[in-house]
């Protein structure tokens, strides 16, 4: 079996600075971690590794530097790890981002499943892992909060935390998950996994390396532009309907029409 | 501002910074609860397990990382920056370790090595009895031959991990007569048929390390169980104990910085008289003599640690100094932060208070700190008379 989890390295501080020009963020100088969601995209990979035994690889795509993300991985028992990496690659939005990522993962033997984060804490989009499983053809589960194996290691079931509840879900392989951080606790890392991380050499994948077309990837590749970023408020309207049921229905009928719904 | 360099390798520096984060994730957010209810750490060894920490003293080809005694104490340090309770939970099992890597044949090398150096099993060592503390001479469990058999009576006192562990490695008599050459160390696994567990010990501090009689009752081992040779028993017991002491050293060492942390961040804040009370030279020179004894402390036990890797052999007085000095530092300086800390010391929503309470069991077991003084002084006397 083999799995890949997409890790992210992010800004450690939270005093993040952001070039209003370009509407991006300034990342210089600014200590980098996992992405905390990605931790538990990890634990989750290791947990089917150690169930059903695997062979677990992290890519990210991000700058050189984003190695040290793939080392602390392999540090906790990920075996092998890619930086995807390409000066190409800069400015990429969600699009862009998934199509470099699908296309790394295409260079990879066959995959049964990718693990990412809920969402990054940075770019916050949650829209990765989605999109990912768009391109590789895969189902996507998000949101994931419970994770059994089932149908003798074929496929699993799975919790998918909603605002309300949850759902129960089934899924075979191969399959996209997008994962919460109440999913699992992250294992802390082995001497061993230390030492083999600190010695792997991690392969740097560019653009071409990944075969990927220059209008597909980076700034080129990427049509979102970022005006504004802000939490959006739900608001429901409240209103009795009063009378008899046949003057309710019509009260019904007539706001239906209103609010253009019918 | 430059810190003490101890040239730690690469290895060395990974050993410390991976223990160091478990104290921080794992151990500190839970060791007022582990304390308030006197709960064995089971969660955090099977981090310390995953961690690859239990195999750090145990060779390679028994599935350990084949360190020595200083990165056992570099791991304990840091541990112990956390919860000397759990560090010493950690720590016992490599006291039942010990005797094994030093005087195992292949055999039970090979059986009993791996499941302790992967944490899968606790080991434990046990050798102090109701009337036999410092005076370990004084123990009364006997072992007898029988067959193909060894048969233990007698019983255990406070014996760390008891109960818990899987791995006992057990110092009883097998020739009264004999004196120092009348004892056997054995390995007794729990399950053994005469083999049980008495009262477990309410304490003062150490509260989330299990403290526990074993109790033998015709408790019948295979002969294989024998450790070394008939005889050796005490000479295992000391050889084991000389090991470990630099240990408790380290732990002292981890404590003591915990409490000067504590101390420091707690004066800068706090204001009275309209300052903060660091600006008082009272607090000032308590904290300086604080950080220095501890430094002084660590880099004691850090000398001692890794002149025994090189293969020194007589170490009995160096490491009585590893053990004696770091754990009297951490007696007075946890007192001292509780001190610094005021009424608020004394809460238990300050962490200083546990670590006072935890401070006085460092001076106390593997040899009392009057005991480290005599062997320390014995061997000067022999040293001098040589001159
Ligand atoms: C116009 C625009 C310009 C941008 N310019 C830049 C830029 O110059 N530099 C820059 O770094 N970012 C830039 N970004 C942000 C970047 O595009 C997004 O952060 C990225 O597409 C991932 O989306 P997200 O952070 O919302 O991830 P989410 O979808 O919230 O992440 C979910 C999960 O997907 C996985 N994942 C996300 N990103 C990666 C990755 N890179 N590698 C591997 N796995 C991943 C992780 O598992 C993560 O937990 C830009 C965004 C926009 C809209
Ligand atoms: C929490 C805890 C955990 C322990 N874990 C273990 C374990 O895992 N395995 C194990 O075998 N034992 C263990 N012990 C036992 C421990 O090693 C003994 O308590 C210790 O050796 C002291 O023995 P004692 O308590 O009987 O004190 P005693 O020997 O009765 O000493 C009482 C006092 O007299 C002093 N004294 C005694 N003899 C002399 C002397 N000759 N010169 C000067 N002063 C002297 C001592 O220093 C002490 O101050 C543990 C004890 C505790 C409290």
């Amino acid at each position: 079996m083999n799995i890949v989890v997409c890790i992210k390295q992010v800004p450690d501080a939270e005093s993040v600075k952001w070039d209003h020009k370009t509407g991006t963020l300034i990342r210089d100088g600014v200590k980098s971690v996992i992405n905390p969601f990605d931790y538990h995209a990890i634990e989750a990979a290791l947990t089917l590794k150690d169930k059903l035994g695997a062979k677990v690889t992290a890519v990210t795509m991000g700058p050189p530097q984003a190695q040290d993300a793939i080392r602390e991985a392999m540090s906790l028992g990920v075996d092998e790890g890619v930086v995807v990496s390409d000066r190409a690659f800069a400015g990429a939005d969600t699009l862009a981002t998934t199509y470099t990522l699908a296309q790394a993962i295409g260079k990879l033997d066959s995959v049964d499943a990718v693990f990412c984060g809920k969402q990054a804490i940075d770019g916050d989009t949650a829209q990765v892992g989605p999109g990912l499983a768009v391109r590789l053809g895969f189902p996507c589960v998000t949101y994931v909060g419970g994770m059994d194996i089932i149908n003798d290691g074929k496929g699993l079931r799975l919790k998918r935390m909603t605002e309300q509840g949850y759902d129960i879900v089934e899924v075979e392989f191969p399959v996209v998950l997008t994962v919460l951080s109440c999913l699992n606790t992250p294992r802390v890392p082995s001497l061993k996994g230390k030492m083999r991380a600190k010695k792997a050499q991690i392969p740097m994948w560019s653009a071409e390396d990944i075969g990927a077309e220059p209008d597909k990837i980076g700034l080129a590749g990427s049509p979102t532009k970022v005006h504004s970023t802000y939490i959006p408020k739900f608001e429901a309207k409240r209103e009795f309907l009063e009378g008899d049921p046949e003057e309710q229905a019509e009260a019904l009928v007539q706001r239906l029409k209103e609010a253009g719904i019918i | 501002m430059a810190n003490v360099n101890y040239f730690l390798t690469e290895e060395q520096q990974m050993i410390v910074d991976l223990a160091r984060q478990i104290a921080r994730e794992k151990i500190i957010p839970v060791r007022a609860e582990l304390d308030e209810k006197e709960e064995f750490p089971w969660d955090i060894m099977k981090d310390l397990a995953q961690a690859d920490l239990f195999g750090l003293y145990i060779p390679e080809e028994y599935g350990g990382f084949g360190g020595g005694c200083f990165e056992n104490c570099l791991a304990v340090e840091q541990l112990a920056y956390g919860c000397i309770a759990v560090t010493t939970t950690f720590a016992a099992s490599a006291l039942g370790g010990y005797p094994i890597v030093m005087y195992g044949s292949d055999e039970q090398k090979k059986k009993y090595l791996p499941e302790i150096a992967s944490g899968e099993k606790l080991a434990a060592f046990g050798l102090t009895e109701a009337g036999a503390g410092s005076d370990a001479a004084a123990i009364k469990t006997t072992a007898v031959e029988d067959g193909d058999y060894w048969v233990l009576n007698g019983t255990k006192q406070w014996i760390t991990s008891g109960g818990e562990a899987e791995i006992y490695t057990i110092i009883a008599l097998t020739d009264k007569n004999k004196g120092p050459r009348g004892a056997s160390a054995f390995i007794v696994e729990k399950g053994d048929e005469g083999f049980s567990f008495g009262k477990k010990e309410k304490k003062m501090g150490l509260r989330a390390s299990a403290t526990r009689e074993l109790i033998f009752n015709d408790c019948r081992i295979p002969k294989d169980r024998l450790l070394g040779r008939r005889g050796l028993g005490f000479i295992i017991a000391m050889k084991t104990l000389d090991l470990a002491r630099p240990g408790i050293g380290a732990i002292g060492v981890g404590l003591s910085q915990a409490a000067l942390d504590e101390s420091v961040n707690y004066a800068r804040q706090r204001v009275q008289f309209g300052q903060p009370i660091i600006s008082f030279q009272a607090i000032q020179h308590m904290l300086a003599d604080m950080a220095t004894q501890i430094e002084a402390a660590r880099a004691l036990v850090y000398a001692v640690a890794r002149t025994i890797d090189s293969g020194e052999k007589d170490i009995s007085k160096i490491s009585a100094m590893a053990k004696l000095f770091p754990t009297d530092v951490a007696m007075k300086v946890t007192t001292d932060a509780v001190q610094i800390l005021g009424g608020y010391g004394y809460m238990k929503e300050y962490p200083v208070e546990k670590m006072m309470r935890d401070a006085k069991i460092l001076q106390i077991y593997e040899g009392t700190n009057q005991i480290q003084r005599n062997v320390i002084g014995q061997a000067l006397n022999k040293e001098y008379a040589r001159k």
